[in-house]
């Protein structure tokens, strides 16, 4: 059970971002914008990125939808992602995401260990300056997302077919479209 | 230097918010609901979370500007050094005392956080929703910490820059800029 009355019936974030709408819009446009908005990294790169922050967080409930929607960005590979979780190094994914990757895992350690041989060894591979702050961006904000979820104490189911069907409509209809739903629906949580 | 093409001139942040204005606006508008929107924490209190936060990640130019924040809210940067070095012998209520328990162990892992640290809290007087901005704030400075420090932004130590956003911060909020243009422009 959470530590604060989220609604039982939504796991993970959504509780937490019904329970506090006024948060859950900046918190909702930012993850579109760096995972959905117009990019040169593809959408299943992107949430690889999330995927495997999340995951060396040791968060389940985003770790597991992100994973979920990448796999459907990705064609349904779901082992290309956990490869990603487990040893990227050994993953089907190209170079450039390889050095992504290791910057994005520095950032989730503490971004003070980025450094300007990561930075350059990425730009080598044909990463871009812009590329290279998602990157960033992107880890940075799993941190929080990842300690949001876990520091409230948030119910993080472990059915995998639940995962991989809200990542699919996720992937299909984005972030702000599908909170929208149990935002409306929940409303009255935040009454008080 | 940053390890990317920032514009020159723009500290900490507001480098990489200038940079791409995309993320910024949700950034910004999140800050500004955590920090800066009436709530039955003060504003003084919440920055004083921020400020702890920032402090723990070693990030010195969020911990200086929402540091300058809290004091210009509080009247006293006293309250916030010692906030940073050791806020049980800090005078600041045992509710807060009992938040930054809360913060503190968010910053380092969320899953460290317990029953008995929300129970602690609710015993000195807070409520769900202080809760709630508690794990967010700590969470979301756990981003803008690593976001300053992973593009390696031009941090200055220069305390008076510190002190005129601070003002800025508390009688603005986050919603525009508090740097309107690069040092050294006219």
């Amino acid at each position: 059970m959470a530590y604060i009355a989220l609604s039982p019936d939504l796991p993970g974030i959504r509780g937490a971002m019904a329970f506090r709408p006024e948060t859950a819009r900046p918190l909702n446009d930012l993850v579109e914008v760096l995972l959905t908005g117009p990019s040169t990294l593809s959408l299943g790169e992107r949430e690889l990125i999330a995927t495997y922050v999340s995951s060396r967080n040791c968060t389940h409930y985003c770790a597991s939808i992100h994973g979920m929607i990448a796999a459907a960005h990705l064609g349904g590979d779901e082992a290309l992602v956990k490869q990603v979780k487990t040893d990227f190094m050994q993953a089907a994914i190209s170079p450039k995401m390889k050095a992504l990757l290791v910057i994005a895992g520095k950032v989730q350690e503490d971004g003070k260990l980025v450094t300007a041989t990561d930075v350059a060894a990425a730009r080598v591979l044909g990463a871009t300056d812009i590329e290279i702050h998602d990157t960033v961006l992107i880890a940075a904000a799993f941190c929080m997302y990842n300690r949001y979820v876990d520091g409230l104490g948030t119910e993080q189911p472990d059915d995998e077919a639940l995962y991989r069907e809200r990542g699919k409509r996720v992937a299909r209809d984005g972030y702000v479209t599908v909170s929208a739903e149990y935002l409306a629906g929940h409303a009255h949580a935040a009454a008080h | 230097m940053a390890h990317i093409q920032l514009p020159e001139g723009y500290p900490g942040i507001s480098g990489a918010f200038t940079y791409r204005p995309e993320t910024a606006k949700p950034m910004r508008e999140l800050a500004h609901v955590l920090l800066h929107e009436p709530n039955s924490l003060s504003a003084g209190e919440r920055e004083l979370i921020a400020t702890f936060v920032s402090s723990r990640n070693d990030c010195h130019f969020c911990q200086s500007s929402h540091g300058a924040a809290a004091a210009c809210h509080l009247g006293d940067s006293g309250i916030v050094d010692q906030v940073k070095t050791d806020f049980h012998s800090a005078p600041v209520s045992d509710k807060l005392k009992a938040l930054l328990a809360i913060a503190g162990k968010v910053q380092q892992d969320g899953k460290l956080v317990t029953a008995a640290d929300v129970e602690a809290a609710r015993k000195q007087g807070a409520t769900d929703i202080e809760i709630h901005d508690t794990v967010l704030i700590a969470a979301a400075f756990s981003m803008f910490n690593r976001y300053v420090e992973g593009l390696g932004t031009w941090q200055p130590r220069d305390e008076e820059m510190y002190v005129r956003m601070g003002r800025h911060l508390a009688d603005e909020g986050y919603k525009e800029p508090s740097i309107r243009q690069p040092a050294g422009a006219a």
